[in-house]
């Protein structure tokens, strides 16, 4: 548990059209190549993991990821819901608690995506079937959406809002709290600002150490990623954090106290 | 207890002694593919200046039967590739899902999907050879149209028995026999591929799946085509022969009702 509550600050933001998540990464040594070394990892198409704690249990943590969402592929040829992810990760960690020859991961994951809204053709589908006679589809019924889950060392996980983990957490929270994200207002667009505004907020207490800021996104199939967990591109993220800095350096003159921090918004499950 | 799940559930072996997998058999003895069931015929393909295009029309036949009409054979990579496959549908589909499982791996590295054409038709020609050498042949002949390394056109077949072969235009099935004499002629050796347009391309195909049509049985007048530039690959799903004329059809003699 140590371990996660040192890791760089990690956040994950659950927007009305996708899901925006972002990680601190603090530069370690100055002859690390910048840009190299992602700390977030696509999992099939669809979604992204940010892991906050030892970055070799976060690793391990998304390979048993990726094999899941391709053993899922192997069963029922189309993409892993989120929320069947995270239950099967959530497990995952949990069987790591149950014996001595084991220690439990070192590491909060963070795993966003989105389920795609559209009907899926199967994979390795050829034709379309037949146009008329049965089938039982409900037309135009409502499926799909963002997901955001939070997956902790004990195997606890809940579906969240808005999460944050790493060190930074608390402060994280605060700022994500402020946002309403439950109304569902939020643009995938702004929850970029919003990241990369909370990343720097929560980065404010180790200030004198350099970070790099580390953002992707999975909107919905009309979004700029159509349904895909990608790198936010280049422009969009040092606009997003130009915005976070110059927002910060305007508070610093004001300076009030900070209010007090509460748990995060948790999501009914 | 310990952490390997193999062993969790089961009785302990120092107690009631090792467990006898033979209880564990469900299947019957293992069969492997001797002949294709569902098949798909030909796939035509022509490089052209800046590109390859690729057709194969619609249909699934099961023996004679016309059984799927709406079948799509030409299946695109990473946008830049179209594997073409003819024969079995069903290993279609399973070399489908594999060279999706592929492009779902590549994209975790940060440089994306990078696996051109040519990569392709090795890879699909070594799971072709292993599956052939392990008697259980994927029963499929594709064509492989995209971009080479050096970013030029490329066009290169695979079989069942995983051998390659290459040419400026290329068909498999029923077209090897059928298309490809009608595209010599169009396109004969001396004329350099800089010189062929890709609506020339597009018209030859065009004139191949009509050729087809007639005179394949297993074969169907709506067809899939392919266009694969450097743009991107732009499919079309759902082209029909056009000006059919069956008048030629009327001096055939030899066999039906008129014998003589």
């Amino acid at each position: 548990m140590k371990a996660v509550e040192n890791g760089g600050t990690a956040i994950g933001i659950r927007c009305k059209d996708g899901v925006v998540l972002a990680v601190e990464k603090i530069i370690t040594s100055k002859l690390l190549k910048p840009g190299a070394n992602k700390k977030i990892a696509t999992v099939d198409r669809h979604v992204g993991i940010v892991s906050a704690g030892l970055v070799p249990d976060g690793r391990h943590f998304v390979s048993r990821a990726r094999d899941e969402a391709s053993s899922w592929r192997g069963i029922y040829k189309g993409p892993i819901p989120i929320s069947a992810l995270a239950n099967r990760l959530g497990s995952y960690v949990q069987a790591f608690t149950l014996y001595s020859s084991v220690r439990p991961f070192g590491v909060t994951a963070i795993v966003g995506g989105w389920d795609l809204e559209d009907e899926l053709a199967v994979d390795g589908q050829v034709g379309s079937g037949p146009k008329m006679g049965s089938g039982g589809k409900v037309e135009g019924a409502k499926s799909g959406g963002p997901g955001l889950y939070m997956i902790e060392p004990s195997g606890l996980y809940w579906g969240y809002y808005g999460a944050a983990t790493g060190k930074g957490r608390q402060a994280a929270k605060a700022e994500l709290e402020k946002l309403d994200l439950s109304s569902g207002n939020l643009s995938i667009f702004d929850g970029v600002k919003e990241a990369a505004r909370i990343i720097y907020i929560a980065h404010e207490d180790s200030k004198d150490k350099d970070f790099e800021l580390e953002m992707s996104w999975i909107s919905s199939l009309d979004g700029p990623t159509k349904g895909k967990h990608e790198e936010v591109p280049r422009e969009l993220l040092k606009e997003a954090e130009d915005a976070a800095r110059r927002e910060l350096e305007g508070e610093e003159e004001e300076e009030g106290p900070r209010e007090d921090v509460n748990e995060s918004e948790q999501m009914e499950e | 207890m310990n952490h390997l799940p193999e062993i969790w559930g089961r009785p302990r072996n120092d107690i009631y002694g090792s467990y006898n997998p033979s209880y564990l058999k469900t299947s019957g003895p293992i069969t492997h593919t001797s002949s294709p069931t569902v098949t798909g015929t030909s796939v035509v393909a022509v490089k052209f200046n800046g590109g390859v295009a690729i057709a194969a029309d619609k249909l699934a036949s099961y023996g004679s039967l016309a059984r799927f009409t709406d079948v799509k054979r030409l299946r695109v990579f990473a946008n830049s590739s179209v594997v073409g496959f003819g024969g079995d549908v069903s290993d279609m589909q399973y070399i489908d899902r594999l060279l999706e499982s592929i492009d779902i791996r590549e994209h975790y590295s940060t440089h994306g999907n990078m696996l051109n054409a040519k990569n392709l038709l090795t890879y699909l020609s070594k799971v072709f050879y292993k599956r052939r050498s392990q008697f259980n042949p994927l029963w499929n002949h594709v064509l492989v149209a995209g971009f080479d390394g050096n970013g030029a056109p490329f066009l290169s077949s695979a079989d069942l028995l995983g051998n390659t072969f290459s040419a400026p235009h290329m068909a498999t099935g029923f077209g090897a026999h059928l298309a490809v004499p009608i595209l010599r002629r169009l396109f004969p050796e001396e004329r350099p591929i800089e010189d062929i347009t890709k609506d020339n391309a597009v018209a030859a195909l065009q004139e191949c799946m009509k050729v087809l049509f007639y005179r394949d049985a297993r074969s169907l007048d709506e067809y899939s085509i392919a266009v694969i530039t450097k743009d991107g690959v732009e499919v079309k799903e759902d082209e029909k022969v056009q000006a059919q004329s069956w008048a030629f059809a009327e001096a055939i003699r030899g066999y039906g009702a008129q014998t003589a």
